[in-house]
């Protein structure tokens, strides 16, 4: 019965965890701007959600490290998923001189939408829980 | 959560930025000092960074692993007047060359100042986050 109230919210969880793996991401490219030989790393957030969630894992039950026991508690969904997709290099849009890859410019955008589309993510939990919470009390 | 490893990666970021601040501000406060009796003069530094992983799936925060001298000689100026030249009328002054700290300088301020606005972000996210449910 539980599982039926949050499976409406799995898609949204997953997609905010992906979304908080990806900030971290691009703040270890920015951290790394100056380090010398540093290569920007990046994800495919569309083909790694739908690992997550789609035909990869049945919806509601995410990528997962392997269990080994009934009793093992699920882990690890966005880790996983972010592991087994290889994550990629950014192509860097101008030669270096000291091998760094990180475009300064295309990581703060990227961190400024990331940071949006989480807020965004957020709301619609928040819009689900309110929803459900209206049905609850029947008002 | 790997939001709470974003104030560790931006932290260590920070760190060493300052740390780079600092030998830009030791270089420029030596810019002009002349070599002592020894005949050795002041020799601009270099703090050199390196990538230090934290935690899993490519989390990455920086370091500086060595401060380097700069191997560079002297910039020699013929002034036998000076009590620091020596037998031949030349005074050795440091290696530091004032422009390229000037620019490393704004370089180390600059991502300094991003990476805090990294941290702000990521605050913000965690608050938004902590409120979830209750809006």
């Amino acid at each position: 019965m539980l599982n039926r109230l949050s499976a409406s919210l799995e898609f949204q969880t997953q997609a905010l965890t992906l979304r908080s793996e990806r900030q971290r991401l691009i703040a270890s490219n920015i951290a790394n701007a100056d380090t010398p030989g540093y290569q920007a790393r990046e994800i495919d957030f569309a083909k790694t959600l739908q690992q997550m969630t789609g035909s990869g894992a049945a919806i509601g039950a995410p990528a997962l490290l392997a269990g080994t026991d009934a009793r093992h508690l699920a882990t690890g969904g966005a880790s996983a998923a972010m592991r087994d997709s290889q994550m990629l290099y950014a192509a860097p849009s101008q030669t270096n001189l000291d091998a760094n890859t990180v475009d300064m410019d295309r990581e703060r955008a990227s961190f400024a939408d990331n940071a949006v589309k989480y807020q965004a993510t957020l709301q619609f939990i928040n819009g689900g829980l309110r929803t459900m919470l209206d049905a609850i009390k029947g008002q | 959560m790997s939001m709470f490893n974003i104030f560790h990666i931006a932290g260590s970021a920070v760190s060493a930025q300052s740390q780079r601040l600092n030998t830009v501000a030791t270089n420029l406060a030596n810019a002009d000092t002349a070599a002592g009796p020894d005949g050795k003069s002041f020799k601009a530094r270099q703090v050199v960074f390196q990538t230090v992983p934290m935690g899993d799936n490519g989390a990455a925060g920086v370091k500086v692993v060595q401060v380097r001298e700069d191997t560079a000689e002297g910039r020699r100026v013929h002034d036998p007047g000076n009590p620091n030249a020596d037998t031949n009328g030349y005074v050795t002054y440091s290696n530091v060359n004032p422009v390229e700290e000037m620019v490393n300088m704004i370089s180390a301020s600059r991502s300094y100042q991003n990476n805090i606005e990294v941290m702000n972000t990521a605050k913000t996210l965690l608050l938004k986050t902590l409120q979830m449910g209750q809006g």
